[in-house]
């Protein structure tokens, strides 16, 4: 196969000492910033793009290939560890993630992710090199009706997060969406809730937002509970992955993947929406539901999968077209155009060797990541042992930092703090977060895609079953719906306790509280 | 490509060096505060206003004429939080990077620092904008195109960048032109030139309005029809495109893009930032940067740009409230 030539000779180029060097340095890089909240892979890049006069080009791309693909490993880190995500594709990885951490699974949760991503970075870069000009036409072919199919059979999906009391997640949920008006209306370009702030106009970022309910609200929470009880230690000895866990996380890493890297290469696709729904199947498909809300680890192999897939499908339209749809995609391009390179549609033929060097960087820096990642697994979980007053102050420290780095805006750690308030109260009675976190993601998508495909139909509502794309998806939504539904009456009403102990997302050492917020709640 | 790859490899690696002996020779070519100059980029990185600050970096950085210049991004409301910073900025050497964007996000932002409040300095380049539609619409020129959108407006979508952008500016000052009311245009924003080019390949809209860099290379390869150019001279990236102004359409747009300085500095700081982007301009690294990134050379300094500014400010003003953006 001529793709498998080209790749050969990519490599070629590749692998040489000072270029692995480079590859090096550019995953460590990746890593450190995926780390810290805020501060992500695009602006890394954009800070290194004056190395693009001093380095021969195969060289600058694998570093930022390396960066690119580093930054999505080092998210997950702090998801599984601290519960605080670092990028808004890893915020689902923490919900299982960080259940297993506290108890005392920490090692095997970040091995899963780190193989996971390895798997799923190593397929979806396969993908790019073999099927990239075939995915492309499809995913140009998805309209605005699609997007906002897409997005109704997201929220359908994540459902099965809305923990124990429906109530309680509707009303998270409710709060997300809000949140999620607040800034410029896109197809207007009026302000929303922006309460006269200018900072707000562009929105509030999910970064902070999830920062804030999931690690200053449980970090508030943990200070409130000290005096209560013995304080507990957090084992950090339980093995690295088991036989078991290897079994239980293939077929997640593949699931995630083939969600994953379509979602990327579609132009508006991003890489939230595909761990949703790797979330949410993985939650249907396990042979062990009773895990799921305690730490489950296909919740954690299937959407670190997903997301690292979406990292490779996103240059599919990048190298393809010349079509950037992610920050870090169009910093990739200002350094292609900074060598002097013309994207578009011709990139692949006039500048083939590039483009092959590339994608080989991609398959090298992915190895390196694993090689790096997986050690480092035992080294990271050591961090739970450190007494939990210092733990938590560290968190609140770590986040407080990654988001004042997004913008150095005073006003984002105010924003921090309010939010970071209201997930302790949420905490405190047992209001579910993600919910929240994924109305602020999905909103915007299926508010903007409906109104964009109603405006370009005149107000016609015929277009949102225009395509049989949108038909089968938005069919697919419906029986998730009634399904669930038509099957409880059939089989008639059992099992009650089981089930509402089964979701939920107050766990383990909240019990006394749970407790006490049943007999408030309904 | 113009340049072979050996060649052009070679010049990547002896610019710097070239440009460290020019450095090293002595001669402190600009006044000593300003051998280390800040730029902020008021938006993202990877969007338009980045990418100019930073090649503006590097061309300074390898013609020698600042030892150190960095460049810092300060997000938000269309550049509007970058203005209002530089506003309370007490630095000489510091550049802020703008452009037409920034004139109606004034407006639309309702912005308390506007761009008379902060210090002209100059204007660098332009990218002209480019009119196109998919590959199987039923016109072939622009004046097909207006025969359908005057027929029918709110049946006719445009797909365009964010709300109050020059795409959309573009779409109603065209419409002036041809007699349709801005107010009916159904222009249908996207973030961005990439979201908007698969709108257009897709076949969802009627036509698209972008700058000759996102469309340019499709528009060449036949997988769209471009209609027009937005400026006064025909793009040497898509050569066949007529202009709006030889089709019979009375306007001329160029996305332009210059830098501005902090408020109240002396007459003496002023023309050292002009002379320190005069110099810029007139360096190869720039010529090459221009040809790389498909930029139109635009410079236009000191009191002319401040004219300049105050005609577009009058200018899209008017279009942005005949479309109904603002009040």
């Amino acid at each position: 196969m001529d793709a498998l030539t080209d790749l050969a000779a990519g490599f070629a180029d590749a692998l040489t000492p000072i270029n692995l060097l480079f590859a090096f340095i550019g995953v460590l890089l990746g890593t450190a910033v995926g780390v810290l909240p805020g501060i992500g892979p695009a602006m890394t890049v954009a800070l290194l793009l004056p190395v693009t006069y001093v380095l021969e080009p195969t060289s600058a791309f694998i570093m930022f290939a390396g960066i690119y693909y580093g930054g999505m490993y080092g998210g997950s880190t702090t998801s599984i560890l601290l519960n605080t995500p670092g990028e808004a594709s890893s915020i689902m990885t923490a919900l299982e993630g960080n259940k297993m951490a506290k108890a005392g699974r920490g090692a095997a949760a970040l091995a899963t992710a780190a193989i996971g991503s390895f798997v799923a970075g190593t397929i979806g870069t396969l993908l790019l090199a073999l099927v990239a000009p075939t995915v492309v036409d499809l995913a140009i072919g998805i309209t605005a009706a699609d997007y906002f199919a897409l997005a109704v059979f997201a929220f359908v999906a994540v459902a099965t997060v809305l923990g124990a009391s429906p109530l309680r997640g509707l009303a998270s949920l409710g709060l997300g969406l809000y949140l999620g008006l607040v800034g410029t209306d896109v197809l207007t370009g009026q302000e929303r809730f922006t309460v006269g702030v200018p900072q707000l106009s562009d929105g509030i970022d999910v970064v902070v937002v999830a920062v804030a309910l999931f690690a200053v609200g449980e970090a508030l929470y943990v200070a409130s509970r000290l005096r209560h009880g013995p304080v507990q230690v957090m084992d950090a000895s339980g093995p690295y992955m088991t036989r078991s866990d290897l079994r239980r996380s293939w077929a997640p890493w593949l699931r995630g993947t083939a969600l994953g890297f379509p979602f990327g290469a579609l132009p508006a696709g991003g890489a939230e929406i595909p761990t949703f729904l790797s979330y949410a199947s993985e939650r249907r498909l396990t042979k062990h539901p009773e895990e799921f809300g305690k730490g489950a680890i296909e919740g954690v192999a299937g959407p670190e999968a997903a997301n690292n897939a979406a990292a490779a499908g996103v240059l599919v339209p990048l190298l393809t077209l010349g079509l950037p749809t992610s920050a870090t995609a169009a910093i990739l391009l200002a350094a292609f155009q900074g060598y002097g390179i013309q994207p578009g549609p011709t990139l692949l033929t006039t500048e083939s060797t590039l483009v092959w060097t590339l994608i080989a960087a991609l398959f090298i820096g992915n190895t390196m990541l694993l090689v790096l990642n997986l050690p480092l697994a035992g080294v990271w979980v050591k961090l739970l042992r450190i007494p939990r007053p210092y733990l938590y102050a560290g968190i609140l420290l770590f986040a407080s930092l990654g988001c004042y780095a997004v913008n150095a805006d005073p006003l984002d750690l105010v924003l921090l703090l309010l939010l970071g308030g209201l997930g302790f109260v949420m905490r405190r009675y047992g209001w579910p977060v993600a919910p929240a976190i994924i109305g602020l993601i999905l909103g915007p998508i299926a508010e903007t895609n409906l109104r964009r495909a109603l405006a370009i139909s005149g107000g016609d509502l015929s277009v949102l079953v225009d395509t049989w794309f949108s038909r089968i998806v938005l069919l697919l939504s419906f029986l998730a719906l009634v399904v669930p539904i038509v099957l409880r009456v059939v089989r008639g009403r059992r099992s009650t306790p089981e089930e509402l102990q089964e979701t939920g997302e107050l766990r383990h050492h909240e019990t006394a509280a749970a407790n006490r917020e049943g007999g408030e709640g309904s | 490509m113009p340049l072979s790859r050996r060649s052009f490899l070679a010049g990547v690696v002896a610019a710097p060096v070239l440009g460290g002996l020019a450095g090293c020779a002595g001669t402190v070519v600009q006044p000593g505060d300003l051998s280390r100059l800040r730029i902020m980029a008021p938006a993202s990185p990877g969007g338009g206003w980045d990418t100019t600050a930073r090649v503006m970096q590097r061309v300074i950085q390898q013609s020698g004429l600042a030892r150190n210049v960095q460049v810092f991004n300060v997000e938000g409301a269309g550049g509007v939080i970058g203005l209002g910073q530089l506003g309370r900025e007490d630095d000489d050497a510091l550049l802020m990077m703008m452009g037409l964007v920034m004139v109606g996000a004034v407006d639309t932002n309702d912005s308390s620092t506007r761009l008379t409040d902060v210090t002209p300095i100059a204007r660098l380049i332009g990218e002209t904008e480019l009119i196109a539609a998919p590959p199987d619409a039923p016109f072939d020129d622009i004046a097909g195109f207006v025969e359908v959108w005057a027929a029918d407006p709110a049946a006719t979508p445009i797909a365009g960048g964010s709300a109050g952008g020059t795409d959309q500016i573009l779409a109603g000052l065209l419409a002036q032109a041809a007699g349709i009311d801005p107010a009916q245009v159904n222009y249908i924003p996207y973030s961005g030139g990439g979201e908007s080019l698969s709108a257009m390949l897709g076949g969802q809209v009627t036509a698209g309005i972008s700058g000759t860099a996102d469309y340019g290379p499709q528009v060449a390869s036949g997988d769209l029809k471009g209609l027009a150019v937005s400026t006064a001279e025909r793009s040497d990236q898509v050569p066949d495109v007529p202009t709006l102004i030889e089709s019979g359409f009375d306007v001329e747009v160029s996305n332009w893009r210059g830098v501005m300085a902090r408020p109240g500095m002396t007459a003496g700081a002023r023309e050292d930032l002009i002379a320190l982007v005069v110099d810029t301009h007139d360096s190869d690294e720039w010529a090459e940067a221009l040809e790389n990134n498909g930029w139109d050379d635009l410079l236009l300094t000191g009191d002319d740009y401040a004219e300049f500014l105050a005609a577009e400010e009058a200018r899209v003003r008017e279009i942005l409230v005949q479309i109904g953006l603002i009040q």
